[in-house]
């Protein structure tokens, strides 16, 4: 079988790879690049826990081809702590505790990032919203979106 | 599978047209990736359309909008126009998914999927929205929407043939339009129920033109005849929303499943299809 040659830019860097055609961006990353943050979960779009951000949207990398990504600019949550500095949102995460196994969270921080950039200012029901395509299987919701609530009002200086 | 990604139109019919086996479209992929994993589908050819210029585009046209068939629904919800336009429109395919498959998911996609519980459809069939098919002969004919799902998961497409845009008409003075589903929980799901409702009020707020369509509860959307017919020439009392509520849950079709027994979605139905009149009709009040 012929292989597709894929040439994308992974949080900021230029990413090459070779895949099957039905391969998916989040097979891709985790197989390929050796890129494990992005989880799978469901592998049908239902839980968010392989979100990444494709061409600035936020996205299922397990509803993308990785042939789809030639060209395109992927950014993981291995991207998201800055050079020896945690993003805020992970901070947050880790004070309130904001995680029990872990699986989903990846996923989280990636939604709840790309929800921070739009909206600096979300209230809870916009919060809950926005994440409802991230499955917590352990539940652990109230913490999560009080750590998002918590690390808007941070950022916004409050 | 092979996989391509034409730079043109013409180049993606040819495409799907020369392919001796199955050939899907590929534009959003929420519906398209689920099922090529799940082995539901297994394509000789995907055809990826999102390179064709244009194609992610919203741009007006003769008072209203044309929507590309790869502009996301997180794009459609960001454009003020159609948002002004056809808030009815924008609300449905808002319902569509997560955040995240929103950021993929199109409207020409869940049109094509051709689920009956499509949120999407409903809500551009009462808005009188027509889809541009692009053949593999260059040529270009226009459909109403409801012509082009004729029942669950098939359409009316030829061979070759593949949706390219939606067109949005202008929204007359003093309408307005909204959709509402039912779904056992309050995001994610898919609609038990879902009923789309576009009005025109006239000079003195007696509704001059409607059409009223229910999702999920038949083969394919179903437009209500009665039910418009009972709110035209009224000024959306109770007495006649009762009767366009009467008349929804005749019309429906539904079946029996786990999500709802036919009696409860007839019922849902016509509710449904009361609430979104009269939300049509106060956006279209507001709309002068």
């Amino acid at each position: 079988m012929s292989l597709q040659h894929v040439t994308t830019t992974v949080n900021g860097d230029r990413a090459e790879f070779l895949c099957d055609t039905m391969e998916t961006l989040l097979d891709a990353l985790r197989d390929r690049l050796g890129l494990t943050g992005s989880k799978e979960g469901c592998a049908s779009g239902d839980c968010g826990a392989c979100s990444v951000m494709f061409d600035g949207r936020l996205v299922c990398a397990c509803l993308v081809l990785a042939a789809e990504a030639d060209g395109r600019k992927v950014e993981t949550i291995e991207g998201m702590a800055g050079t020896g500095e945690l993003h805020p949102l992970q901070t947050k995460f880790l004070e309130l505790g904001a995680l029990q196994c872990g699986v989903c969270t990846p996923g989280f921080l990636v939604a709840a990032k790309a929800l921070l950039e739009e909206n600096p200012d979300p209230d809870e029901t916009e919060v809950r919203y926005w994440l409802a395509g991230n499955l917590c299987r352990c539940t652990g919701y109230d913490k999560i979106i009080r750590a998002v609530l918590e690390t808007a009002a941070d950022l916004r200086g409050q | 599978m092979r996989y391509e990604a034409p730079r043109t139109l013409g180049d993606a019919t040819g495409m799907l047209a020369s392919c001796q086996g199955v050939a899907r479209v590929l534009a959003g992929g929420t519906d398209l990736l689920v099922a090529l994993r799940s082995g539901f589908v297994e394509p000789e050819l995907v055809v990826d359309i999102k390179r064709i210029p244009g194609m992610a585009e919203i741009v007006a046209e003769d008072g209203g909008w044309r929507v590309g068939a790869a502009v996301p629904g997180a794009a459609l919800g960001r454009h003020d126009g159609v948002c002004r336009a056809w808030p009815g429109v924008v609300e449905a395919v808002e319902l569509i998914g997560s955040t995240q498959i929103q950021g993929r998911a199109t409207m020409v996609g869940n049109l094509c999927n051709a689920s009956p519980a499509a949120d999407s459809v409903p809500a551009m069939m009462a808005a009188g929205a027509l889809a541009r098919i692009a053949g593999p002969d260059g040529k270009e004919r226009d459909v109403p929407v409801g012509d082009v799902a004729t029942g669950p998961g098939v359409t009316s497409l030829a061979p070759g043939e593949l949706v390219a845009s939606i067109f949005l008409p202008e929204a007359p003075a003093r309408s307005g339009d909204a959709y509402l589903r039912l779904i056992p929980r309050t995001e994610m799901d898919i609609a038990v129920v879902g009923a789309a409702v576009s009005l025109t009020l006239d000079d003195g707020g007696c509704c001059a033109a409607a059409k009223v369509v229910l999702g999920a509860v038949g083969p394919r959307a179903l437009v209500v005849e009665d039910g418009a017919a009972a709110i035209i020439g009224t000024t959306l009392d109770d007495d006649s929303l009762a009767a366009l509520e009467a008349a929804a849950s005749a019309a429906a079709r539904p079946i029996d499943d786990k999500r709802g027994t036919v009696p409860y979605r007839r019922k849902v139905a016509g509710v449904l299809a009361r609430r979104a009149a009269r939300i049509a009709g106060t956006r279209a009040g507001e709309n002068r």
